[in-house]
């Protein structure tokens, strides 16, 4: 059942990995993803973030491949894979992990990333085997539990984790079907200080290996670990470029907030405030 | 089923033992001793029983097995079908209309079921699968009302009326019959072997990869789809191997009851089934025969004259009430009371 198993050569940190161009979504008569292209590339951390409606989760649905895009094109490793489904997309490399968590709270650890696992070896036909004689699969959950930092807790129910626990597990499931690229939207949300650190380590360990994209309100996180940010408002790019240059960017302060910002130093100050200010965090600022 | 999930051996370095892995929501205490005896005390009920108990005991197997089949689309993949009496009804069809005037082996009329009913629920699933939810009932029950005014209202199947099965179907090895379902006590056996067979068999599919992946796609089919898994076909392999199973079951109601009509296809077939695997307890094997069993037993009961005097003939009335009834007291179904009552019993730990 593996389809086209991705063979170029994604090491070469550069090479975008994933490659969407003019991307667009129409829901009717709003555009809620208009004309926009991103690049992925394996060792770089790529976030996108915008206001809320901004069309963040919009253009994740169209790179993971659960909604169709109205315009554009997308590339991956080497395939053009618009028209491909998201499990094919999925099988070739493209994991993803959702803004609300969606483990499966009545299964092991072990078995929710097991059967994350499975979708790459799914033999479905040899109904007499026991899923638990699955021992690759088993063998694929501990070690990206492991990698997520949930090893002790292999055998419990994934319901009783903590909401932290549950956002490292829906990484660790992601892991399990060994993503090239990985798709985390707002992988941070309501998660406290010591959980935001353990997961940022995780991501920056990741990112040696995968092609990362981050869709993430909290500024301060993105701002650390991002190599890339992308600036969206109203669907549309309005920035993209290295971190440094995001936070003094004039479009990005006006879209934040608002025409009368007072100065480029106090918006930027206002915008990136070092160390807290999660007021900030869910700008709510008019676009231009 | 099997207590299973228990990985002691080396894995790679990760880590040297797993212990026991809480598996699947869906492991059932006492793992195949239960049913297993449940097995060995029907095997001998025959020696006790009057021939009209054994009857009942017949009926109540053939409707477990339709259950059983039910039970592999709503309780382990999530599909709620309210026209499952369609495939129950075509395979009992198909057996009647194959065995003609004269009769037929077993050898072609267990396959025949099978495939007509498998093909059918292939055909109403590719179609029905693209619907989730409350479409979902409503075009499997349309597909089933549709298969119910085919065989009532056309002359394809003897009209509202049905056919007789003149013959019951027998089954030869090499010149001697090792088989005849004429036969009471061979018939009730056959029906035995076969609810065991299913049983085992869907117990093993749930324990597989395959029945991991249709609880993955239950519980949340949109992160099944992100893993990597197409779903459709799961779910479409299900809604054969569960039509396909009624269909079984269909051809052993047509050899009882010496017959078909359309009543079989009725949606208030499948409203019974349904009925039954809630009585039961959805998520459960053994809920879908206990089902089975208190749902016949009710029905008998509140249809007994004996038992209610005039309000028998309003037994409609009376079974609704008792199943509300119980529904209401419990929720998790009679499964639910037996895992209730041996909490209870068993010491705390």
């Amino acid at each position: 059942m593996a389809d086209a198993s991705p063979t170029a050569s994604t090491a070469a940190t550069g090479t975008p990995l994933l490659s969407a161009r003019g991307l667009g979504r129409r829901f009717g008569g709003l555009a809620a993803v208009d004309d926009v292209s991103i690049d992925l590339a394996v060792g770089q951390i790529h976030a996108v973030i915008g206001t809320n409606g901004a069309g963040k989760s919009t253009l994740v649905n169209m790179l993971s491949g659960e909604l169709a895009p109205s315009a554009g094109s997308v590339h991956f490793a080497g395939h053009d894979v618009t028209r491909w489904p998201q499990p094919r997309r999925a099988r070739a490399g493209l994991g993803r992990s959702y803004q609300r968590t969606t483990l499966f709270p009545e299964f092991s650890l072990a078995e929710n990333c097991r059967l994350a696992a499975q979708a790459g070896a799914p033999r479905p036909w040899r109904f007499w085997e026991r899923a638990s004689a699955d021992r690759a699969g088993l063998a694929t959950a501990l070690r990206v539990l492991a990698e997520a930092g949930l090893a002790a807790d292999a055998e419990r129910v994934a319901g009783t984790l903590s909401h932290g626990g549950k956002r490292q597990l829906e990484i660790a499931m992601c892991l399990a079907t060994a993503p090239q690229a990985l798709l985390l939207d707002e992988p941070l949300a309501g998660m406290g200080a010591e959980e935001t650190g353990r997961m940022l380590a995780l991501l920056t360990t990741l990112k040696a290996t995968h092609a990362i994209l981050l869709v993430e309100h909290d500024m301060d996180a993105v701002f650390k670990v991002a190599d890339r940010v992308t600036v969206m408002v109203n669907g549309q790019v309005i920035a993209s470029d290295v971190p440094e240059r995001i936070r003094t960017d004039r479009a990005v302060q006006i879209a934040y907030l608002g025409d009368e910002a007072p100065t480029l130093a106090a918006g930027a100050a206002a915008l990136l405030p070092e160390g807290a200010g999660p007021a900030l965090g869910r700008p709510g600022g008019r676009p231009r | 089923m099997r207590s299973d999930g228990i990985v002691t051996a080396p894995l790679n370095d990760t880590r040297a033992e797993v212990g026991e892995l809480p598996d699947i929501g869906r492991r059932e205490a006492g793992g195949w001793a239960v049913p297993t005896a449940a097995v060995l005390v029907l095997a001998l009920l025959p020696l006790v029983l009057s021939p009209y108990a054994q009857d009942v005991v017949v009926r109540i197997a053939i409707y477990a097995v339709f259950a059983l089949s039910l039970e592999l689309l709503v309780g382990a993949t999530g599909l709620v079908s309210l026209g499952h009496a369609a495939f129950l009804g075509i395979g009992a069809y198909a057996a009647v209309m194959g065995s003609g005037e004269s009769g037929a082996s077993l050898f072609f009329l267990v396959p025949i079921a099978l495939a007509i009913a498998a093909a059918y629920a292939l055909c109403v699933g590719l179609l029905s699968l693209r619907t989730r939810g409350v479409y979902f009932i409503m075009v499997t029950l349309a597909f089933a009302q549709m298969a119910y005014f085919v065989f009532h209202d056309t002359k394809v199947g003897g009209g509202s009326d049905g056919i007789f099965l003149y013959v019951k179907p027998v089954m030869q090895i090499a010149g001697t019959t090792v088989l005849d379902l004429a036969n009471r006590a061979h018939f009730y056996y056959a029906v035995l072997v076969v609810l065991a067979a299913t049983y085992a068999f869907i117990a093993l599919l749930l324990g597989s990869r395959f029945g991991h992946a249709l609880a993955g796609i239950r519980v949340n089919e949109q992160r099944m789809r992100a893993a990597g898994f197409s779903t459709t076909p799961y779910k479409l392999a299900a809604f054969v191997i569960a039509g396909a199973l009624a269909g079984l079951a269909g051809l052993l109601l047509a050899v009882k009851d010496g017959g078909v009509n359309p009543e079989l296809l009725s949606w208030h077939t499948s409203g019974e089934v349904l009925l039954m695997i809630i009585l039961g307890g959805i998520g459960s094997l053994r809920g879908a025969v206990i089902g089975a069993i208190a749902f016949t037993l009710l029905k008998e009961a509140c249809q007994s004259e004996a038992l209610l005097g005039p309000l028998a003939s309003h037994w409609q009335l009376t079974l609704g009430l008792v199943i509300i009834g119980f529904v209401a007291a419990l929720p998790r179904g009679l499964i639910g009371l037996v895992e209730r009552v041996r909490q209870v019993g068993a010491p705390r730990g």
